[in-house]
């Protein structure tokens, strides 16, 4: 009985390790982005799944409800989510660069050209 | 286009979850802005990429060890919903039955997030603030004017767009700034209400082009209202810290606590709405015009006609 209670974060592990996945599985920096903001949905996710109470509604007072959903993860995901695509256009703008330096964003290619400067300078 | 899908659908279960504030944050974040911003990224570094994979067995082997360890944690997990989990018996109930007498609004999403955690908010704000310097120091100021840009010409030739769009654009002006005010009785507020704003400027420089949105919206105002947002949070906090109170606490405003921590909360939703509501047009058109400097000169005459 308590084995399919849990299934919410069951869903945030299975989004969370698809992420996790492609950060580490793929060389392309978009990609990497990608996977990373699937991981974070998977965290936004299960902080909203937490806050959720079984018959309970939104949390905006009213006389007619008693019972409301926690509204603390409610504000911390709502700033999440504006913060995360601030930052990810922060990571999307570095990948741009590294494009116009390299010509790439596979990360193999781009070690490759970084040695053989290093190599070229000594 | 699916992380447009994913996003909507996201919102639809942050409903059902009754986080109404957060599904309206990720309708007009996640299905708007976000997309955008990587289909933009994704016509500059190219849409190809190298299919070999690092190590694949390795990195999935990890993941699955790693996702079975998670699983076997969330057995000592509380159930799904359950009324006596830790995280609904701390200061979660405090918020609900208190925010009523303390603040006197009826959207305790808003109350926590404006008042008794300003202080978090503020600095949210901040890291916004901070990573659109960061996007305007990597691509605005190192531009190459030999530059060519491959972007295709903006969409005004198609009428019925154009005229819906025309139409569209103040209502969704008008609808942020309701939901700006409106974020006390229900769901809302600066954020949501920023990037509303924001998305009816992007729909404009899709249709007339990079160019003109920065004849008719001048950047260095933007910059300048960008960081006039965090300073009119901030400056709240020395206000209250000057008639006495603490930082960012809001009953020292007015005579009345209550009346006190309304003004503080509009205010403050005030800067947020401007600093996010900027911060995603400076985004947005930073990226854009690194594509499409070129050759949005000659198409964007007729548009205006």
């Amino acid at each position: 009985m308590s084995f399919l209670e849990q299934y919410n974060y069951w869903i945030v592990i299975f989004l969370m390790m698809s992420g996790f996945y492609i950060v580490i599985a793929h060389g392309n920096l978009i990609k990497k982005l990608m996977g990373l903001t699937i991981f974070q949905t998977s965290v936004f996710i299960l902080y909203i799944s937490i806050s959720k109470v079984i018959g309970g509604t939104a949390p905006i007072l009213d006389d007619r409800y008693t019972i409301y959903s926690n509204p603390l993860p409610h504000v911390l995901i709502l700033t999440a989510i504006v913060v995360g695509v601030a930052t990810t256009a922060l990571g999307l703008a570095l990948a741009v660069r590294i494009k116009e330096a390299y010509g790439t964003v596979e990360e193999d290619v781009i070690q490759e050209k970084d040695l053989q400067q290093e190599g070229s300078a000594e | 286009m699916l992380t447009g899908i994913y996003s909507l659908l996201s919102a639809a279960f942050f409903v059902l979850m009754d986080a109404v504030d957060v599904a309206f944050t990720e309708a007009a974040v996640g299905a708007g802005i976000s997309t955008i911003l990587m289909v933009t990224t994704l016509t500059m570094t190219g849409r190809y990429e190298n299919r070999k994979l690092h190590h694949p067995v390795i990195a999935l082997s990890v993941v699955v060890v790693t996702g079975v360890m998670l699983v076997i944690g969330t057995m000592d997990m509380p159930a799904f919903g359950s009324d006596m989990a830790p995280a609904q018996v701390h200061v979660g109930p405090y918020y609900i039955m208190q925010s009523g007498e303390d603040i006197d609004i009826p959207n305790v999403v808003t109350s926590v997030l404006a008042s008794y955690r300003g202080f978090d908010t503020f600095g949210e704000v901040v890291v916004v603030f901070t990573a659109v310097i960061g996007v305007l120091a990597l691509l605005e100021f190192s531009r190459k004017d030999n530059q060519v840009g491959e972007r295709p010409a903006p969409m005004f030739q198609h009428k019925i767009l154009r005229i819906v769009s025309k139409i569209l654009i103040p209502p969704i002006m008008l609808f942020a700034l309701y939901v700006q005010f409106h974020g006390e009785y229900g769901p809302g507020g600066g954020f949501q209400a920023g990037v509303i704003f924001a998305s009816s400027i992007i729909l404009y420089a899709m249709l007339f082009g990079i160019e003109q949105t920065r004849k008719a919206v001048s950047m260095p105002v933007v910059k300048i209202l960008a960081a006039l947002g965090v300073l009119i949070y901030g400056s709240v906090g020395i206000v209250s810290m000057l008639n006495g109170g603490n930082y960012l606490n809001y009953s020292v405003l007015a005579e009345n606590d209550i009346t006190g921590q309304h003004v503080g909360i509009i205010i403050i939703e005030l800067g947020v709405g401007i600093t996010v509501a900027t911060a995603m047009i400076l985004i947005f058109l930073t990226f854009a015009r690194r594509i499409g400097k070129t050759n949005s000169n000659s198409s964007t005459k007729e548009g205006t006609a």
